[in-house]
């Protein structure tokens, strides 16, 4: 946002511009007080005049064009007025690629504003260009990796005009510098999903990528996350997997107790059960011992989440002893 | 490359209580201070203001500051009628989420019948698309808030037939992630704010058992941080506002008990300002309406009862969804 009391020495007001005196500045309405007593800088209150009288006379002209740049850098966030600028590019058949440099150079001062972008989207629509949007959206992540808007809009961009053949590359380069970046995770997931498909040999490739990424940092949530979300495509599911299960076991062995790598071997002790494929890794007793662990020492925050689990856990544990008893009594 | 978390660390000096005449001060207020810099801002998301007042004043039991018939007279003169849809403010453009505003603000007050409601209904039907999805404004923008605006926006108008509402559960749904959570579109990143909308959508429509509870709300309680705060996605810095969006989410789940409760009042309570009143994003920042609202809401989940009850999904006091006999969907565990 920018500054309302602005100063700038070469600024004339609108109300002294003589090509503007043939418009009468409409004064703010400031609805019912007291919530919505409003004190705005005198060019706050200039610009605004000028840009509701222009509104309210639907004037679309070169002069109003320029006055919502001018309303805009105010406020960016005011969505009328990025509306009202549409409508006026529309009427005077504008050319557009002034206006693709114009939000690109607003979106580099106010990279998480909603209107911003979505213009930015409108005009890509209208022209049907998407050739500075990789470039744009990368701008955006350097100074931000965790940009909302700019993945949003750069997922759109990817699907809509088909551009995924460098976003893996680019995906791998967020995740080097930060290994952490949940964003840059969820991305290489979309272009899994949407580009380069579920095969057994992807599918491999990205569970080799990841534990890699986990040897490197082990209390990494997005990793882990990762890690179950490409498991959802592999067949032989969580404890499935060899590869898998003994960086698991190994990890477990070699000390570390990460709570993410706890929670991992309970989801596959939970899998093993649910399949009624236990064995002397996964079964319910080791499931009960990670969740008291969670509990009282790796993640004391969620205690009462790793006790209902542990409930769960015991009761299954319970209905396994009932069950062999039952089997015992038949065999007798 | 930080190993560390991104937390906070609360002083010892932080506000330990609830300062509640403070905050209602504070609302009754606000923007008469000229100083108020960020006054310079709020016109075009005034409605929205209004409700996050209006509402806190409501669960603080002091709603009388509050000028009623002015705010109504406002309300209508926002109302757009050709559209049919509501602004943020007067000769401002129609659109959802002053549209939810407007509709909650009215029914708080019991004055439903003070706009054109066949043209509220005219509007939110107008912007479903073929996909179940919503747009906020003509523009075109679709983001699961709007279904999230459109659907209460519409049970509180006892109108829920005039969209499809199966289309609209299946749009969120298929915004579900493979971490349980949920985002804006099809594969838009899991974020707390926004898995509050899907989960609220689910909650009205009484669809809540499309969700992965179990793996969903540990998601959610693993955004609690050593601070007690919650933050929205993994990595960022706690945020009051986001602390509501996991509460709430977690109480429709029935699980908001996997939070640690202690810790998450604290850090609320240290979200005061001890001297201007409200609440603000972290312990030291500068107070708003919109986080003052979210303090009080999440204190009222949290169970303290010197505030009203806060129905979850549709931040208002439940006096005024029981009022309107709405039943929204509660999972049982
Ligand atoms: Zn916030």
């Amino acid at each position: 946002m920018s500054d309302c009391s602005d100063h700038d020495p070469n600024w004339v007001p609108y109300k002294e511009r003589p090509e503007w005196n043939d418009v009468t500045p409409i004064p703010e309405n400031d609805g019912p007080n007291p919530v919505v007593v409003i004190a705005h800088s005198e060019k706050f209150e200039d610009v605004y005049g000028y840009f509701r009288s222009v509104l309210q006379r639907n004037e679309k002209s070169k002069r109003a064009l320029h006055l919502t740049k001018d309303a805009v850098e105010l406020n960016p966030a005011n969505y009328t007025v990025w509306q009202y600028r549409r409508d006026i590019l529309k009427t005077l058949n504008t050319n557009l690629q002034s206006e693709f440099a114009y939000v690109e150079s607003v979106i580099k001062q106010s990279p998480k504003n909603y209107q911003v972008w979505h213009h930015r989207r409108v005009l890509v629509e209208w022209l049907q260009d998407a050739s500075l949007e990789l470039e744009l959206t990368k701008d955006a992540l350097e100074q931000d990796p965790k940009n909302y808007h700019a993945w949003q809009h750069r997922q759109w961009v990817i699907k809509t005009f088909g551009l995924y053949s460098q976003e893996m590359e680019f995906v791998d380069i967020l995740i080097t510098e930060d290994v952490r970046n949940n964003s840059a995770w969820n991305q290489r997931y979309f272009v899994l999903n949407n580009h380069l498909g579920w095969s057994d040999l992807n599918v491999q490739k990205e569970i080799c990528y990841t534990l890699e990424k986990i040897k490197f940092v082990k209390n990494n949530e997005s990793a882990w996350n990762y890690l179950r979300g490409i498991l959802l495509h592999d067949k032989r599911g969580l404890c499935g997997n060899a590869v898998v299960s003994s960086f698991c076991e190994d990890l477990y062995k070699n000390k570390c107790r990460s709570p993410y790598l706890l929670a991992f071997i309970i989801d596959m002790c939970d899998e093993a059960i649910k399949k009624d494929e236990t064995n002397c890794l996964y079964n319910p007793e080791r499931a009960i011992e990670l969740c008291e662990a969670l509990a009282s020492k790796y993640d004391k925050i969620r205690t009462k989440y790793w006790n209902y689990l542990l409930e769960r856990f015991r009761k299954c544990r319970g209905e396994q002893i009932i069950n062999s008893n039952g089997l015992m009594d038949e065999i007798e | 490359m930080s190993f560390t978390t991104k937390d906070v660390v609360l002083k010892e000096d932080r506000p330990k209580s609830l300062l509640l005449q403070k905050h209602s001060d504070y609302l009754a207020s606000y923007g008469l201070n000229k100083d108020d810099y960020e006054y310079c801002m709020t016109e075009y998301l005034r409605m929205s203001g209004i409700y996050w007042s209006l509402t806190a004043m409501e669960l603080m039991d002091q709603s009388s500051r509050m000028p009623k018939e002015e705010i109504i007279e406002f309300i209508k003169s926002c109302q757009d009628s050709e559209s049919g849809g509501i602004s943020a403010s007067i000769n401002h453009d129609p659109h959802m989420l002053y549209t939810l505003s407007a509709v909650q603000v009215l029914a708080m007050y019991d004055r439903l019948d003070a706009i054109d409601v066949e043209g509220v209904v005219r509007f939110v039907a107008s912007m479903q698309q073929e996909d179940g999805s919503f747009y906020g404004d003509k523009w075109g923008e679709v983001d699961t808030r709007f279904s999230f605006c459109a659907v209460m926006c519409l049970s509180l108008l006892h109108r829920m037939e005039d969209i499809n509402v199966n289309k609209a559960v299946d749009f969120v749904l298929s915004c579900m992630n493979f971490d349980g959570g949920f985002g804006s579109k099809p594969g838009s990143e899991s974020h707390a704010g926004l898995i509050y909308c899907c989960v609220g959508t689910l909650s009205i429509c009484k669809r809540m058992d499309a969700l992965h509870a179990d793996e969903l709300a540990w998601w959610l309680c693993e955004r609690q941080l050593p601070s007690g705060g919650l933050n929205g996605r993994p990595e960022k810095l706690p945020d009051l506002c986001y602390s509501w969006w996991v509460m709430s989410s977690l109480s429709m789940l029935n699980r908001i008990h996997w939070v640690d409760k202690k810790s998450l009042e604290q850090f609320i309570l240290a979200c005061q300002d001890a001297e201007t009143g409200g609440f603000s994003d972290r312990p030291g920042d500068i107070t708003d309406p919109f986080h003052t609202l979210f303090g009080l809401a999440g204190l009222s989940l949290l169970g303290n009862t010197s505030i009203k009850a806060v129905n979850p999904t549709y931040c208002m006091p439940q006096e005024t969804i029981d009022k309107l006999k709405l039943e929204p969907q509660i999972l049982h565990i």
